[in-house]
């Protein structure tokens, strides 16, 4: 029999019960649809975590104080002593590492800031020049922190778009002197809006000179020292020579954490991927129920056309070409509901990013090839039980010609 | 025994010693029992019988729907018991046709396109199908016709359309069981006379019928009963 032939009776057949078709190729599309927007809806997860975090900075080493333990009971941590706090001359000590290109300490504590009446909670970050470039900040007004000696308390702030708006409205700000804590300070610019970042908003913070946060919080600790390497090949690279340069400093003693900017990437990489995998896992169970549906629906056709079958057995067809019809017939339903719910999937995926616009949900390229490619399986795996029983059935039985 | 039509060539069909026996709950029906006949190629033959004589049995054995238990069918000088599903699917494709009591048409299709599914089935090319199905609706006068559905043809028509169908393989055997029993006299005149024109063109032709009158109509008839062949006359020319 002709490829052709084939499609065209399995086709009028399928055609020739039209409701019976068009729910299992409702079932399918479904269930091909909850894949494809599900797996939208994670992938959309991940990319917005991922591009949130990138937007910290590039080639990012970041050192935290104190040795984070993710290797159980270490018989080291018996015999040494608290670990030391990291502090600004630790991260001047930095600059000598020949990977690094810039880097900045970062002092943090909350305060209160007020101006004219006004009051407000904020985030006061305390740090060095170097850090707009690092953290790739672009000012609205006036200038960022002023060169000059990381020791020198220069009572002047910068502040987050938010907290200008908030405090100012549409007054002049640069030049005008704000109180945070205790300490009159000159606002000397502002940060154009950065949105939401990962953790701290930098739109309502407040950034001081390091050496005036430490005064303000009375101490000689830094939160974080944030250091950027040349380029991305060496950021392995800065990352040993700041552990060596740090270690020679507190005498021999690891008691400081450096992570990358890439290895927390590929973790959060790493960890949405398999939520969305576990997603379209549990969406796919639906197309196994479609499958079933089809198997339902072509053992019904094959016992309605019970006296067809037996005529095309006394007109010569082979049971292979009977098995061929009728699987040709499950394949089509398949084939029908995946593109169906291809579709609807897509409009699914495009409605939700017109709700959410800065979600950008879209199905991953093997999510959508997955669930057609598993809709067919499914097809043709649950339409090859009805296909054989046709195929076997006996001719005289079918035809009805045995009293 | 009956000599053949055409003494001296091998018969179209010869059945040896056939038994076929149906299971019935605990019992064995032997629906039949030593059936042995020659058929010779052109020959207009009736086989008569009550019903449950096993005279559907013996059509479907010729028409390689159902296999012996027992003995031997050569059609066209080949031992046919012993070939393969796909064998004999074969054989019934090119050789045999088939003309039911109910019509048996598939009621979404058309005429034209109930007359070219052995055709289809057996591969044929569109071109050439178009061609044959043109020249089997004419043979049955049912040009005008051929976009019609079963369900908009009359039970003449019908029957029409099936007879179309089985001989446009131009099988070497026609196998037609009680071709008339659903149709009234008038019309079942039309459909004998036109399967009668076709055995004059030189189709062996086999009619399985419990009406008298209409097995009387043909040349050679075999009585059935019981399973058995009881009587094999030649009607004089």
């Amino acid at each position: 029999m002709r490829g052709v032939d084939l499609l065209g009776l399995a086709s009028g057949a399928a055609v020739g019960s039209p409701l019976r078709t068009a729910l299992s190729v409702l079932a399918m599309a479904i269930g091909v649809a909850a894949v494809v927007v599900l797996t939208a809806l994670g992938d959309g997860a991940r990319r917005y975590v991922l591009d949130r975090f990138a937007s910290l900075g590039s080639n990012l080493v970041i050192v935290l104080p104190g040795r984070s333990s993710t290797g159980g009971f270490n018989p080291a941590n018996a015999i040494t002593s608290t670990p030391r706090d990291l502090s600004v001359l630790d991260a001047a000590a930095l600059r000598r590492a020949p990977a690094v290109l810039r880097l900045a300490p970062l002092s943090v504590g909350t305060s209160e800031i007020s101006y004219g009446g006004r009051l407000r909670e904020t985030v006061v970050a305390g740090t060095t020049a170097e850090f707009m470039a690092l953290r790739r900040f672009a000012l609205a007004e006036g200038r960022f922190l002023p060169e000059s000696d990381w020791s020198r308390a220069t009572p002047v702030a910068v502040l987050g778009a938010t907290i200008r708006a908030e405090l100012f409205g549409n007054r002049e700000v640069v030049g005008e002197l704000v109180r945070i804590g205790d300490r009159r300070v000159r606002v000397v610019g502002v940060l154009a809006p950065v949105g939401q970042g990962l953790g701290m908003n930098p739109d309502e913070n407040v950034i001081v000179p390091v050496a005036l946060a430490q005064a303000m919080f009375n101490t000689n600790t830094l939160f974080r020292i944030m250091v950027e390497a040349r380029d991305r090949s060496r950021i392995e690279d800065a990352k040993q020579q700041v552990l060596e340069i740090l270690r020679a400093r507190h005498g021999g003693e690891e008691d400081m954490t450096v992570i990358t900017q890439d290895a927390v990437l590929a973790t959060f990489d790493r960890l949405l991927t398999a939520l969305t995998g576990a997603v379209a896992a549990i969406a796919a169970i639906s197309l196994a129920v479609a499958g079933i549906l089809i198997m339902n629906v072509m053992l019904v056709a094959v016992s309605q056309r019970t006296a067809e079958i037996g005529l095309l057995k006394a007109l010569g067809a082979d049971p292979k070409v009977i098995l061929g019809l009728f699987l040709t017939e499950a394949a089509m339903l398949a084939v029908a509901g995946a593109v169906l719910g291809y579709l609807l999937g897509q409009v699914g995926a495009f409605g939700l990013r017109l709700a959410f616009p800065v979600f950008p949900a879209f199905a991953p390229g093997w999510a959508v090839l997955a669930a057609i490619t598993t809709a067919l399986v499914t097809g043709l795996l649950f339409g090859l039980a009805p296909a054989r029983h046709a195929a076997r059935l006996d001719a005289v039985i079918a035809l009805g010609r045995r009293p | 025994m009956a000599e053949s039509a055409e003494p001296g060539a091998a018969p179209l069909i010869a059945l040896r010693a056939i038994e076929r026996t149906f299971r019935l709950g605990e019992d064995k029906v032997a629906a039949l029992t030593g059936v042995s006949l020659d058929i010779g190629a052109g020959e207009y033959l009736a086989v008569v019988g009550p019903s449950g004589s096993g005279k559907s049995t013996l059509l479907n054995l010729l028409g390689l729907l159902d296999r012996p238990d027992a003995g031997h069918y050569l059609f066209e000088g080949r031992d046919v018991t012993t070939l393969s599903v796909h064998e004999q699917a074969a054989v019934r494709s090119r050789r045999i046709g088939f003309v039911f009591q109910s019509f048996h048409l598939v009621p979404r299709l058309t005429a034209a396109e109930n007359i070219a599914l052995p055709m289809v089935l057996a591969g044929i090319a569109p071109a050439d199908r178009a061609r044959r199905v043109g020249e089997a609706l004419a043979a049955v006068a049912l040009t005008d016709r051929a976009g019609h559905r079963p369900d908009q043809l009359s039970g003449g028509q019908r029957q029409r359309v099936a007879i179309a169908r089985a001989t446009v393989m131009q099988p070497a055997v026609l196998l037609a069981d009680e071709p008339t029993g659903n149709l009234d006299r008038t019309t079942g005149e039309g459909v004998i006379g036109l399967l009668e024109s076709l055995n004059r063109l030189g189709m062996t032709l086999i009619v399985v019928t419990h009406d008298a009158a209409l097995a009387a109509r043909a040349r050679r008839q075999v009585s059935v009963s019981d399973g058995r062949i009881v009587g094999d006359r030649i009607r004089a020319a």
